[in-house]
């Protein structure tokens, strides 16, 4: 297969698009089209300063290297989460993140979850009722708290993730299944800032998986190519598989189902749940971060029983 | 040469093992030479949609026919949790 711009040979097909690229024309189009993105969905312009959520993954390393290579003030941040499963996961990805840093002279922020709450995620997830089956509750809950107070102190005026297009459907299709209207109004490529929360941006929630790891491994970037050991079996990655079988078969199904979510969003098919949503956050008690019930916010609430348990273990038994 | 002569010469193992290695993860799939990367792909259960195929560390579209002997590895892209 040739490339649609130049003639030379190919190396992906965008079924969805009807387009192939060869390396040189797919390098300049994936930028290009993270850049109408964050312009058509007014993300950020170039006097903002970026935080770019950074997990060692394909992802979110793209997005790093494809804001700066944009021109845009990206600064990272990586999260050290504790998890090893065999893999020595967060050990390897953290150095991913770091390796890359350095070797583009770009400045990473990292926090340790141990460092900074006493325990790995694995371990507060053993200890709570939220994680017991599985970490994956109280780890979701956990970054999402560090990144907005991360990006707030910082001064940051917007905090970027590398949700692509495949990951939103997901979360789409599994919001539409349950009718999670709540999760619905909030999902999109903006989450606007409110009282105590940073404004978050999705630049890649257009551009396929495929294509990001296209980019990822086109431009040499080293990442965590291993899956986190808690992630097997998990429903995101079989609503993942669901859609890309509907994809095989209809090109464009994702992009399809994902763009009329939006245009639906925008005749106000949510405006009601978006209302009592914004009506409805309260400042949390201890950290002052928006919460949806009066008291404590659920990170607070968490991790204070994990420093309970933590303390009753080290205490000596008379 | 007699009919039967023919029959039998016909008959002969003329096909050799036309095979290609397809690997995704820790997995190898032999399928067949000749064939395009993605048909191989669907055959075996692959959703094309899910991997990028490469051919001596560089991507390839999966138009591609699979030459005997060589190693596809495919890249998984799936990520989540």
């Amino acid at each position: 297969m040739k490339c649609r711009k130049c003639s030379q040979k190919a190396v992906l097909n965008m079924r969805q698009h009807k387009l192939a690229l060869c390396r040189e024309h797919y390098l300049e189009w994936f930028p290009q089209q993270a850049q109408r993105f964050i312009e058509k969905y007014r993300m950020f312009g170039p006097q903002d300063r970026v935080l770019v959520a950074v997990s060692g993954g394909k992802d979110s390393l793209a997005l790093w290297d494809v804001l700066s290579r944009l021109g845009y003030q990206a600064e990272g941040l990586y999260i050290g989460l504790g998890i090893d499963g065999g893999l020595q996961y967060s050990s390897t990805s953290h150095r991913m993140a770091a390796h890359f840093a350095d070797s583009r002279g770009l400045p990473l922020h990292t926090v340790d979850v141990q460092g900074l709450e006493g325990a790995t995620i694995p371990v507060a997830a053993s200890l709570t009722h939220r994680g017991r089956s599985k970490p994956c509750s109280v780890c979701g809950l956990s970054k999402r708290h560090i990144m907005n107070k991360a990006a707030l102190d910082g001064g940051f005026d917007v905090l970027a993730t590398g949700h692509n297009l495949d990951d939103e459907a997901a979360v789409l299709f599994g919001n539409t299944l349950n009718w999670s209207v709540g999760y619905l109004a909030r999902q999109g490529p903006v989450l606007e800032a409110g009282d105590g929360l940073v404004r978050k941006v999705k630049p890649f929630c257009r551009l396929y998986e495929r294509e990001t790891a296209a980019y990822t491994l086109l431009r040499g970037i080293e990442y965590i190519y291993d899956e986190c050991p808690y992630a097997t079996g998990a429903t995101s990655i079989y609503h993942k598989e669901l859609l890309n079988q509907m994809e095989a078969e209809r090109p464009g199904a994702k992009l399809s189902f994902y763009l009329s979510f939006l245009r639906a969003k925008e005749a106000g098919f949510f405006a009601a749940a978006q209302d009592r949503e914004a009506i409805l956050l309260h400042a949390c008690s201890s950290c002052g971060q928006p919460t949806s019930a009066p008291g404590q916010c659920a990170y607070c609430r968490t991790w204070s029983q994990v420093r309970e348990r933590v303390d009753l273990a080290l205490t000596p038994s008379q | 040469m007699e009919p039967t002569e023919r029959l039998r010469y016909n008959a002969l193992p003329v096909q050799r093992s036309m095979s290609a290695i397809l690997r995704l993860r820790d997995k190898d799939y032999e399928v067949e030479a000749g064939m395009t990367v993605r048909d191989a792909m669907l055959r075996n259960g692959i959703q094309p949609e899910s991997v990028i195929p490469t051919r001596d560390g560089e991507l390839i579209t999966d138009d591609e026919i699979l030459h005997e002997g060589e190693r596809i590895r495919l890249v998984a892209v799936i990520s989540g949790g």
